[in-house]
C-alpha cells in the first residue's frame, strides 16, 4: 500500500540531506529523509570504530552551523583551529598556522617567508571576493531568469574595489595552475610541496593542471580545517540530533531503488524492497548521476540530458587509509596535533597524479596524516593510536582493483615510513579505502569525494550539469541537493541550504 | 556490394548500379547520403509523367536505414521519437519525427514494424551516435543496416498492375501496411508507401537478389509504361504532394552551425505527429513549452502567381518586409501552378500579403518579379488513387 | 642618419605585417634583422644543395585572408596550396586516414568505430561554431576589463554581445570547451583511441600541455580556426616553403617604400623620459625612430634589450612570470626518395599529408609527462610531412623534403643546457621512430637539421625556444596577453609597441597581432587606417 505520510521526502542523511531536511522542516514541512545505510560501518580494528570519509572540517556553512544550532546538538571543536606540518624527511619542519594562513614557522628563508605572506594575502583576499557565490544560486546566462542582480553587482563590485592591479591579477590567475603561482613567487619544495597538495586535494587535477588554482581558492573560502570532538562522526551525528529535533524523521537501512514518476512528475519513491512512499516533494541527497541514471533513469529523461550526466565527469582520486597504532608513531618530532603534509615538494605531488591518469598507483604518494586520537581520548584504546589519512593519488578504475589496492597501501606505507621510521612496527590493523570502495560505501560516484569533479568546467552554472545548476530537475518535484551540486563537496551543508532556499523560492 | 574502396570511390554504389549506370544515358549523377545516384536519368519531363501516369522506378538504396531489435524496442521508439511506436501494429509503417532535447528535428523518417519487437527505421540523414545514446538504459539493439537492404521505389497508377504481373498480387494491401513474399532464394517485401503522394509501393530485399529484382520488375512492367526516374523528377512529385525533405526544407538541429536554423514539429508543420498522451519523449518538455509559448515560425506549402519556379525565393509581406524563405519550388506539371514550399514567420502569415521576390535568369540577365503568394492547403495534389484498396485500373 | 617614422625590430611574419601596413599608411618603415636572411619562424632555406627547407613553420591555415588582399600579397608571389591526406599510424599495423571528401572520410573512420564516422558531424558542427564564436575577435584589440575608458568598455559590451548572442546552453558549452581538456572533450565524442588521438594532434602541438590537461580544447580551436580559401579548419603548404610568407610581406612593403635590414641586431631599446626614439643595434650604431615597434617576445623583448630601471617593477615581475616554456623540437630531413610507409594503402593520398605515429592520447600523454620531468619524450608525437609530394619547387625530381615536428623537448635537460649529445639522442628518437613505420627510411635521409628549444631561440629569438612566443594557456590569452593592463600593444614605455605573438591573439603564422598592432600605432598617431580591412563577417 502507498503511503503518504509526510511533505517532503529526502534521499540520503548526509550534511547535504540534513540540511535540506531541517530547513524545510523549519519552515512547517514533515520532512522524512531516507538513508541507505541501515547501521554505521563496522570498525576496521578492535576497539576502533570506522572512521567516516572525510576526517576534518574545512568549510562548514555557518548557515548551516548557525541554522542548525549543531553546538546545543552536541557539536564541540577539538580542534578549532588546526596547525598544519609540512614534514620534511629530515626533521626540517614547517609548521604552517591555521589560524593565519601566511604564517609559517621553521626553517624557511626570509624571501619565501614574505611571499608566502603576500601571495596568501592575495589568495585570501580573491576567495574572499568569490565567497558569496556559495551562498547564493548560480547565476544563469540569460536575461530576465530571477537571477539577483544585486548579489552579483556586489561581487563584480568588490573585486573591482579591489584595485585595479588586484583586479587583474584575479582574473588572471582565475584560470591559472598552481604549480607556476607557487613557482613564480616561492622556492622552498617543502613548502610548495604542501601547498601544492592543499591545492588539489579532492580534486582529479595536478598541480600544473591549468585551472587548478580555482578548487584552491574555493577551499580557502572556507577557512582552515577543524577538527570536532569526537570526529567527524561527531559532526555528523550533531547534524542528526537537530534534525530530529526539528521533527525530521529519519529512516535507516531504506535504500530508494526508484523514484516515482507520474505524467512527468514525481510523486515519491520506491524501496529496494518494493516498499511506495509518496510525497509531492522529492529532494535527492545522492549524486545528481546516480539521482538521473538510477532513481529517475533515462526513460523519463530527455536523450541529450543523458549523454551530459553520463559523460560528467567523476573520478575520485584520493584514497583513504586507516592505520590502528600500538602506540605513538614520531614523525621526526613534529606536532602530532597538527595535520601532517607529507608533500616533499610541488613536482612530488604532480609526478604522483602521472599514472593515475592511465589507471595506475604511483609510487611515492603524498598524504594528509591525522591522528584524531592525539587530540581527545575515544579514538583508540587507551595507549593505542588511530591514524587516519587522505592518500592522493588514486586511480579510480585500474584494470586490476585488488591489485591497485594492494600496491597503493605498500606505496603509502613506504611513505609514512619514510616519514616516521618505525611506524610500520607500531601497526597492528590497515583498512586502505580506494575511489571505488569508498563508491561502494558511500555511494558516491567513481568515488569522487564532491559526487561529481570540481573542476571549472563542472563548477558554478555548470555544476552539475548546463542547465541543471538551479537544483531543480527536468522532473517536476524532483530536486537536487547533494554535494554534486554548486558549490561542491566536503562537510559544509551548503548544497543542501541553497536547494532548500531554491525550493521555497519556487514555492513549491 | 561495394568492393572499391573509399578513396578509390569515395562515393558508394548502390546494389542497383549495373542496371542504373546503364539507364544513366546522361550520366547525370548526384550524391545522396554518400552514395552515387541518379539525377536524370534521360529526361526530366518524361520520368515525372511516368510517376503520375503509368510506373516509375527508382532506387532507394541510399536511403539510412537503422534496426532496432529487443524486449524494449517500442519503448525505446517512443521514447526516440514523438508519435506513438507501440500502437504501430506489427506489418505497418508510419511516417515520424524525433527531436532534440531542445524540441528541434532531427530528422523525419518512416517507421516499419516488423515483428513485435523488431522495427525499421528510414530516414534522410545519419544519426548511430545519437541513436545508440538513446538506447542507454534500454533493452535494445540498434544497428544501421543501409548496405544490407536493397530497396526501390515502384510509383505510378500501373504499380499496382506491374507488381501483378510480376507475380505479386497486392490488390488487398493498404497504405502503410507491409506484405512479404518469396523471391527467388530469398524474400521480397512489399510495402504501400512512397514519396509520390500516388498509388505507389517499396520493395524491399537483400542486395544479392537486387539486379534479379530490377530485371523482374522492368520486364513484368514493360507493357504498363514503366521507367526509371532520378531524383530530379521525384522532387517534382514530392513537392506537388508537399512532402518535406531533411536539409532542403529544414536544417537537422544535429546539423545547424547556426543556433537558429533548427526547426520545432511545430515549425514545420508537424505536431500533428505528437502523441502528447504516451508519456516521455526526448523534447517533450521543450515542445510543452512552445505549445504555450507559441512558435516562430510557420511552414507552409504555397501557389505563386505566374508561371516561373519560385526556387530559393525570399518571401516578404507587404512587398517590404522579410517574411520567410521558399525551400522547394517548382512549376507543377500535373497541376498546371508555381507551387512552393516555404519557412515563413507567423506574424507575417497571420497578416498575409505576401509576395515572393523571383530571379529569373535569362540569356545572362535577370528578371526580377514580385508575385502575390497564397497560403493553400498540402498535399497540393492527392488523387483518391493512392488510397483506393483494391487499387482501381490505373 | 635617417630618422625613421617607425622602426621594427626583427623581419617574422608579424613584424613585416605591421610594417606594410604602417608602410602603407604612408610612414618611413625601417626593419632590422639580426639575422641574414629575413623570415623569422616563416621562412624557406636551402641548408643541403638543392633542398629548401621550411625549417621553422611548416603549413598554413592561420594567416588571416584579410591581410593576404590587404597586402596584395599573391601578387607578391604568395601562393597557399591545399593538401589532401593524413594519416595516423598505429602500432599494430594499421591506420586511419584522413579524406578531404566527407564521403570517404566517413567510410574511413568507419572502418574503426561506425558510431565515431557518424559522430564526426556533430563534432564538426560543434568545433565550428567555437570557431565561427571566436574569429571575428582574431582582428580586434583586447579590452582592458579594469578599464573605465569608453572604447574598453565599448569592446567589453560588444564581447558580452558576442556571448550573448548565444542560447544559454551554447554560452555554457562555450565556456566548458574553453576550459575542458581535449581528452575529456572527445570522450563526448568518440569512442575509438584512434580517432581520438588523431582529433587530439591539434590540442598539443605547440604547446607546454598534454592532452589531458585542461586547457587543450582551445589550443585545438587555435589550430582550428583558420582555413584555406573558406575551407575552415583546413591547413595549406605555401609554395616555396613557409618563407613564401615573408618573401611576399618583403616585397610588398618595399612596394610600399619601406626598407629591410639584415645582419643588424640589435642591442638595446633607446629610452628617454620614459620614452623610446630608436634602438642601438649590436654593431653600436644608433637608429633613430618615432616609433619602435618589437616583433620579439615579450621577455626578450624586455628582459634582455630594455634597461630594467626604465620599467615599472611589477610589469617586469609579469613579464618574468609569463610563461614561454618550449615543448617542441623540429626535424627537418633531406630525403633521396619516398618513404614507403607499408601501412599505409597504395595509390591513397594519404602520404601527402600530416603523418603522425602516436595511436592512443595515452601515449601522448606519457610523452608530456617525460617533458614535465625535464627530458625529451622517450616515445615521441611528431607531425611529419613531405611537402614535396605536393610541392615541385623545394628539391630536386624525386627527391624530398620531410618536416618532422616533434613533442615534448623542454627548454632545458634535468634544469641544465642542451648538449650536442642530448640532441642527437633526440634526433635519434625521432628517427627510430619513423623508421619502424617505414623500414628504410633512414637509408634515404641525406641530411637532417635538428632543432631543439636550444636552436630555436638561438637562431630565431623564441625565448625558450617557445614557437607561439609564450604559452596559449587561459591565464595567457586575450586581455592577459602578455601582461595584464598591457595586452593592447602598447608597452609601459611611450612609442614602443609590440607586434609578435606574445601579444592577442598569439602564435601560429596568423599576421594577427603585427595587423593589431598596426592599428593601434595608426591610432596613436591619428592616421586614417584605410587600408586595413576588419575581419571578413562570419555569416
Amino acid at each position: 500500500m502507498p503511503t503518504r505520510s509526510c511533505d517532503v521526502i529526502v534521499i540520503g542523511a548526509g550534511p547535504n540531506g540534513l540540511a535540506v531536511a531541517i530547513r524545510l522542516a523549519k519552515a512547517g514541512r514533515k520532512v522524512l529523509i531516507l538513508e541507505r545505510q541501515a547501521t554505521e560501518r563496522p570498525g576496521f580494528a578492535p576497539g576502533f570504530t570506522a572512521p567516516p570519509l572525510a576526517h576534518l572540517s574545512y568549510n562548514l556553512d555557518p548557515r548551516v552551523e548557525a541554522g542548525m544550532n549543531l553546538s546545543s546538538h552536541g557539536l564541540t571543536w577539538a580542534a578549532p583551529v588546526l596547525d598544519t606540518t609540512a614534514v620534511s624527511s629530515d626533521g626540517h619542519h614547517l609548521r604552517l598556522s591555521g589560524r593565519d594562513l601566511g604564517k609559517v614557522d621553521g626553517p624557511l628563508s626570509p624571501e619565501d617567508r614574505l611571499a608566502w605572506a603576500a601571495l596568501s594575502a592575495r589568495l585570501t583576499r580573491f576567495a574572499s571576493v568569490l565567497r558569496p557565490f556559495r551562498d547564493m544560486p548560480p547565476p544563469r546566462l540569460a536575461k530576465g531568469v530571477g537571477n539577483d542582480l544585486w548579489a552579483l553587482a556586489k561581487i563584480g563590485l568588490r573585486a573591482r574595489l579591489m584595485g585595479k592591479a588586484e583586479f587583474r591579477e584575479l582574473l588572471r590567475m582565475f584560470l591559472t595552475n598552481t604549480y607556476d603561482v607557487l613557482n613564480d613567487e616561492l622556492s622552498d619544495p617543502l613548502l610548495k610541496g604542501a601547498l601544492a597538495f592543499d591545492a588539489t586535494l579532492g580534486t582529479w587535477l595536478g598541480p600544473r593542471s591549468p585551472n587548478s588554482l580555482l578548487p584552491w581558492l574555493d577551499r580557502l573560502s572556507g577557512g582552515g580545517p577543524r577538527l570536532p570532538a569526537g570526529g567527524m562522526g561527531a559532526l555528523a551525528a550533531s547534524m542528526r540530533n537537530s534534525a530530529m529535533a526539528a521533527g525530521v524523521t529519519i529512516r535507516s537501512g531504506a535504500s530508494v531503488g526508484r523514484a516515482l514518476i507520474e505524467g512527468g512528475r514525481a510523486t515519491g519513491v520506491v524501496l529496494d524492497g518494493g516498499e511506495e512512499l509518496r510525497a509531492p516533494l522529492i529532494v535527492s541527497a545522492v549524486s545528481p548521476k546516480s539521482t538521473l541514471l538510477g532513481l529517475v533513469g533515462p526513460q523519463a529523461l530527455d536523450t541529450g540530458l543523458v549523454n551530459r550526466i553520463r559523460h560528467q565527469k567523476a573520478r575520485g582520486g584520493a584514497a583513504k587509509l586507516h592505520l590502528a597504532l600500538s602506540g605513538v608513531p614520531d614523525f621526526r618530532g613534529a606536532d602530532l596535533k597538527t595535520r601532517l603534509v607529507l608533500a616533499p615538494s610541488e613536482e612530488h605531488v604532480e609526478r604522483a597524479f602521472n599514472p593515475v591518469k592511465y589507471g595506475q598507483v604511483p609510487d611515492t604518494p603524498v598524504m594528509e596524516v591525522l591522528l584524531p586520537s592525539a587530540h581527545e581520548a575515544g579514538h583508540a584504546p587507551a595507549g593505542q593510536h588511530l591514524l587516519t589519512a587522505v592518500v592522493q593519488y588514486a586511480p579510480h578504475n585500474p584494470a586490476d582493483r585488488d591489485a591497485a589496492r594492494a600496491d597503493m597501501l605498500k606505496a603509502a606505507l613506504a611513505q609514512l615510513e619514510a616519514h616516521s621510521p618505525g611506524i610500520g612496527g607500531l601497526i597492528t590493523h590497515a583498512e586502505l579505502l580506494m575511489p571505488y570502495d569508498i563508491e561502494t560505501i558511500w555511494g558516491l560516484p567513481g568515488g569522487n569525494w564532491h559526487a561529481g569533479e570540481l573542476s571549472i568546467e563542472q563548477m558554478l552554472f555548470l555544476r552539475p550539469l548546463p542547465g541543471l545548476s538551479q537544483y531543480r530537475t527536468p522532473v517536476q518535484g524532483l530536486w537536487l541537493a547533494s554535494a554534486g551540486c554548486h558549490p561542491g563537496g566536503g562537510v559544509s551543508g551548503t548544497p543542501g541550504w541553497n536547494a532548500a532556499a531554491a525550493i521555497e523560492r519556487a514555492g513549491e | 556490394m561495394n568492393v572499391l574502396t573509399h578513396y578509390e570511390t569515395p562515393l558508394l554504389q548502390s546494389p542497383f548500379h549495373a542496371r542504373t549506370a546503364a539507364a544513366n544515358k546522361m550520366h547525370s549523377w548526384g550524391n545522396w547520403g554518400g552514395y552515387a545516384s541518379v539525377l536524370t536519368y534521360e529526361d526530366l519531363a518524361m520520368e515525372h509523367a511516368a510517376i503520375r501516369n503509368t510506373a516509375s522506378v527508382y532506387d532507394l538504396c541510399p536511403m539510412v536505414k537503422y534496426r532496432i531489435t529487443g524486449p524494449d524496442a517500442a519503448a525505446y521508439l517512443n521514447r526516440l521519437t514523438v508519435r506513438n511506436a507501440a500502437k504501430l501494429s506489427v506489418g505497418s509503417v508510419h511516417y515520424t519525427v524525433w527531436c532534440d532535447d531542445a524540441g528541434k528535428l532531427e530528422d523525419d523518417g518512416t517507421l516499419f514494424r516488423l515483428g513485435a519487437h523488431d522495427y525499421r527505421l528510414c530516414c534522410q540523414e545519419r544519426h548511430l551516435p545519437w541513436l545508440l545514446d538513446s538506447a542507454f538504459g534500454f533493452d535494445v539493439a540498434v544497428r544501421e543496416e543501409t548496405e544490407e537492404v536493397a530497396a526501390l521505389s515502384l510509383q505510378g497508377p500501373t504499380s499496382a498492375a506491374a507488381l501483378s504481373a510480376a507475380g505479386f498480387d497486392v490488390t488487398a494491401l493498404k497504405p502503410f501496411r507491409m506484405a512479404d513474399f518469396p523471391f527467388g532464394r530469398g524474400r521480397l517485401m512489399i510495402s504501400r508507401t512512397g514519396f509520390t503522394g500516388d498509388l505507389g509501393y517499396e520493395l524491399w530485399t537483400t542486395p544479392d537478389l537486387a539486379l534479379n529484382l530490377w530485371d523482374h520488375i522492368f520486364a513484368a512492367g514493360e507493357l504498363l509504361g514503366i521507367r526509371p526516374i532520378g531524383s530530379d523528377a521525384l522532387n517534382l512529385a514530392r513537392l506537388e504532394t508537399g512532402f518535406v525533405i531533411t536539409n532542403y526544407d529544414f536544417t537537422p538541429a544535429q546539423q545547424a552551425v547556426r543556433e537558429d536554423r533548427a526547426r520545432s514539429p511545430f515549425e514545420m508543420g508537424l505536431d500533428w505527429l505528437i502523441d502528447w498522451d504516451k508519456g516521455q519523449f526526448t523534447g517533450r518538455q521543450a515542445l510543452l513549452a512552445e505549445k504555450a509559448k507559441g512558435s516562430k515560425w510557420a511552414f507552409v506549402g504555397v501557389e505563386i502567381d505566374g508561371n516561373i519556379s519560385a526556387e530559393g525565393a525570399v518571401l516578404y509581406h507587404d512587398r517590404k518586409t522579410e517574411a520567410g524563405v521558399v525551400t522547394g519550388a517548382c512549376w507543377s506539371p500535373t497541376l498546371k501552378k508555381s507551387i512552393a514550399l516555404a519557412q515563413v514567420e507567423r506574424r507575417f502569415l497571420a497578416k498575409g500579403n505576401l509576395w515572393a521576390e523571383i530571379y529569373a535568369l535569362r540569356e545572362l540577365h535577370y528578371a526580377k518579379l514580385m508575385q502575390r503568394v497564397r497560403v493553400v492547403d498540402r498535399p497540393f495534389f492527392a488523387p483518391d488513387r493512392r488510397r483506393a484498396t483494391p487499387p482501381g485500373r490505373f | 642618419m635617417t630618422a625613421w617614422d617607425i622602426l621594427v625590430i626583427g623581419a617574422g611574419h608579424n613584424g613585416l605585417v605591421a610594417a606594410c601596413y604602417l608602410a602603407k599608411a604612408g610612414l618611413k618603415v625601417c626593419v632590422v634583422e639580426k639575422n641574414d636572411w629575413i623570415g623569422g619562424a616563416a621562412v624557406s632555406r636551402e641548408l643541403y644543395p638543392g633542398f629548401t627547407y621550411s625549417n621553422c613553420s611548416y603549413v598554413n591555415s592561420l594567416f588571416r585572408p584579410e591581410i593576404m588582399r590587404d597586402l596584395d600579397l599573391p601578387k607578391h608571389g604568395l601562393q597557399i596550396l591545399p593538401y589532401e591526406g593524413g594519416a595516423l599510424m598505429t602500432e599494430d599495423g594499421g591506420y586511419l586516414g584522413m579524406f578531404r571528401d566527407h564521403d570517404a572520410n566517413r567510410r574511413e573512420i568507419a572502418r574503426h568505430s561506425k558510431r565515431d564516422a557518424e559522430a564526426y558531424d556533430r563534432y564538426a558542427r560543434d568545433v565550428l561554431r567555437h570557431c565561427r564564436f571566436i574569429r571575428p575577435m582574431l582582428m580586434r584589440t583586447p579590452p582592458d576589463p579594469a578599464s573605465f575608458r569608453p572604447r574598453d568598455l565599448a569592446e567589453l559590451a560588444w564581447l558580452g554581445k558576442q556571448m550573448f548572442g548565444l542560447s544559454e546552453l551554447a554560452m555554457m558549452d562555450m565556456i566548458r570547451f574553453w576550459t575542458m581538456s581535449i581528452a575529456d572533450y572527445l570522450d563526448e565524442y568518440f569512442e575509438n583511441p584512434a580517432v581520438k588521438a588523431y582529433q587530439a594532434v591539434g590540442s598539443i602541438i605547440g604547446t607546454a600541455l598534454g592532452p589531458m590537461s585542461p586547457g587543450t580544447a582551445y589550443v585545438l580551436l587555435h589550430h582550428a580556426m583558420g582555413d584555406v580559401d573558406g575551407n575552415v579548419g583546413a591547413w595549406g603548404y605555401s609554395r616555396g616553403g613557409m618563407g613564401g610568407v615573408t618573401k611576399a610581406l618583403t616585397a610588398s612593403l618595399r612596394a610600399a617604400g619601406g626598407e629591410v635590414i639584415t645582419g643588424a641586431g640589435v642591442d638595446r631599446v633607446l629610452v628617454k623620459n620614459g620614452r623610446s626614439h630608436g634602438v642601438v643595434l649590436a654593431n653600436g650604431d644608433e637608429v633613430i625612430a618615432r616609433r619602435v615597434v618589437s616583433n620579439m617576445d615579450v621577455r626578450r623583448t624586455f628582459l634582455k634589450h630594455v634597461e630594467e630601471t626604465e620599467l615599472p617593477p611589477e610589469f617586469v615581475k609579469r613579464v618574468k612570470g609569463f610563461k614561454t616554456r618550449g615543448s617542441s623540437g623540429k626535424l627537418n630531413i633531406a630525403l633521396d626518395g619516398v618513404p614507403n610507409f607499408p601501412a599505409l594503402p597504395k595509390g591513397a593520398p594519404n602520404i601527402k599529408g600530416d603523418l603522425h605515429f602516436t595511436g592512443t592520447i595515452e601515449k601522448m600523454e606519457r610523452a608530456y609527462d617525460d617533458w614535465k620531468s625535464g627530458h625529451f619524450s622517450a616515445d615521441p608525437f611528431q607531425d611529419c610531412m613531405i611537402p614535396t609530394m605536393i610541392d615541385p619547387t623545394m628539391t630536386p625530381p624525386g627527391k624530398h623534403f620531410m618536416s618532422c615536428f616533434v613533442q615534448y623537448a623542454p627548454p632545458k635537460i634535468e634544469g641544465r643546457d642542451w648538449t650536442d649529445a642530448d640532441r642527437d639522442a633526440f634526433r635519434d628518437a625521432c628517427l627510430n621512430q619513423i623508421e619502424a613505420y617505414a623500414p628504410g627510411f633512414k637509408n634515404l635521409v641525406l641530411h637532417v637539421e635538428v632543432r631543439t628549444p636550444r636552436e630555436l631561440e638561438a637562431e630565431v629569438g623564441l625565448t625558450e625556444g617557445n614557437i607561439f612566443q609564450g604559452e596559449l594557456t587561459f591565464d595567457q590569452l586575450l586581455f592577459n596577453r602578455p601582461v595584464p593592463g598591457y595586452a593592447q600593444y602598447r608597452t609601459p614605455i611611450r612609442d614602443l609597441y609590440l607586434c609578435g605573438s606574445s601579444t592577442h591573439p598569439g602564435g601560429g603564422v596568423m599576421g594577427a597581432p603585427g595587423r593589431n598592432a598596426a592599428a593601434e600605432i595608426l591610432r596613436d598617431m591619428k592616421l586614417p587606417a584605410k587600408d586595413l580591412s576588419d575581419a571578413y563577417p562570419v555569416l
